[in-house]
């Protein structure tokens, strides 16, 4: 066990900079991208169906501009809760593809989720910013690194697809992050109907969260377009697409872990509001 | 025998003395255009509050070529919403195929499906058709059921149908 000493070292120092502030732990994130999953069609019919997905980072929406998103946290969950399995077909300089093969009637969730850990340290006189997982800290960070400031993350962008009629059993709480409970089925949404969601913090309803909710197709008008929503005291949420399109939610929730450590939570959502 | 029984209760209650009748009139609008190809068409009766109370008619690819026609159903946005989301397609006495330009009309009798659950009140028929490379239009007539006496209520389409008719008969 020749790791474990390393890391609790590591642990108290984490432990004694969660009161620094995450401003200071992880100055990326005030520059980060816009990440989203972008289906190819959200309401389908028929016997069985396929949707194409891409998979990118961008601050212009939906437009391939910055870079791909990697898939290997992709987790597709189908109607009856089971795992689905994509076909990957590659990923370029803009964006990541796949397909979905929708083979149950019901609501799929397509989700890339992940907890782990990142922030800074300087090694040898430079400033060094680091990613991974609890088990890389001791290995991938080095013993005489100092500085070091790390907070555990975790992430969500997902996006929603139903074949027929939605259901409800890909939508199940993980209860680790922030999550959507989505009381408007998020394949039934239709411009100039208020939807109402849930957000989730860890399994608990989030009040006062700040969502941004955002029109696709930035790229064609002046105005960011941006609308900035909070949740009420029991976390619900209320969107409201003025005309049918592509619509991107981002919020993100800056906490304290069980063990002390700070906690950077972030969740994006691509949804598709109809006309009628 | 549970079977039989059935079908002697529905030949029993689709010719019953006094059935009152619902009769669609619709124009598919000829359309001078190089890409035609003949609309999905829905028709439905929904409650005043927008609840579907019967689809009557769904006009589909049901021979697609090698795909399943059903897979185009979401372009009668309005119908797949309330209605058409919850059923299996193809449905007896419901679903056939498109058709071309022209005058259509269509029957349903008090007492048989998919009228036979309508109970009295006022109504809206929704008319709505929705065209490959085209548009989509749905055209809305409200009416009384069951009628007290024969009437005839229109309403006209703009781009993807035509004149449609609802004529009602006690």
């Amino acid at each position: 066990m020749p790791f474990t000493h390393h890391l609790f070292v590591r642990s108290c120092l984490v432990a004694a900079i969660a009161g620094a502030g995450l401003a200071t732990l992880m100055p990326q994130s005030a520059e980060a991208h816009r990440r989203w999953l972008l289906p190819s069609a959200t309401v389908l019919a028929g016997e069985d169906g396929m949707v194409s997905v891409d998979a990118a980072a961008s601050n212009g929406l939906f437009v391939f501009e910055h870079r791909p998103l990697p898939l290997d946290t992709l987790v597709i969950t189908g109607p009856a809760g089971d795992t689905v399995e994509p076909t990957v077909i590659g990923t370029g300089a803009y964006r990541s593809v796949f397909d979905v093969p929708l083979k149950q009637q019901g609501t799929y969730r397509i989700a890339l989720a992940s907890d782990g850990w990142a922030g800074t340290y300087q090694h040898a006189g430079e400033q060094h910013r680091w990613r991974g997982t609890q088990a890389d800290i001791a290995t991938s960070i080095p013993a005489d690194a100092t500085n070091v400031v790390l907070g555990e993350t975790s992430s969500r962008t997902e996006t929603f697809v139903t074949l027929g009629l939605p259901d409800a059993r890909a939508l199940a709480l993980t209860g680790s992050g922030i999550e959507m409970i989505p009381v408007t089925h998020p394949n039934d949404l239709v411009a100039g109907e208020p939807a109402q969601m849930r957000m989730i913090v860890d399994g608990q309803p989030a009040p006062g969260l700040k969502v941004e909710f955002v029109q696709g197709g930035t790229r064609y008008r002046d105005n960011a377009g941006v609308e900035e929503l909070t949740t009420d005291a029991d976390g619900m949420l209320t969107l409201t697409a003025p005309q049918p399109g592509l619509f991107y939610m981002e919020t993100a929730h800056e906490g304290v872990s069980q063990s002390g450590s700070p906690r950077r939570m972030s969740y994006t959502a691509v949804l598709e509001f109809l006309p009628l | 025998m549970k079977k039989i029984l059935a079908l002697a209760a529905a030949g029993m209650l689709a010719v019953p003395a006094h059935a009152e009748e619902l009769e669609v009139a619709l124009e598919i609008p000829r359309l001078r255009i190089a890409e035609y190809h003949r609309p999905y068409v829905a028709m439905w009766v929904e409650t005043e509050s927008g609840k579907t109370a019967a689809t009557l008619n769904v006009w589909y690819d049901t021979d697609a070529k090698g795909e399943d026609g059903r897979k185009w159903l979401p372009d009668l946005r309005t119908w797949w919403r309330r209605a058409g989301r919850a059923m299996t397609m193809p449905a007896d006495g419901i679903s056939g195929p498109t058709r071309a330009p022209g005058q259509y009309r269509v029957r349903h009798a008090s007492g048989s499906k998919p009228l036979s659950a309508l109970a009295p009140g006022n109504y809206r028929l929704q008319v709505e058709a929705a065209r490959e490379v085209g548009g989509r239009e749905l055209v809305t007539i409200p009416f009384q059921w069951p009628p007290r006496r024969a009437a005839t209520a229109s309403a006209r389409g703009t781009t993807e149908l035509g004149t449609v008719r609802l004529i009602t008969r006690p």
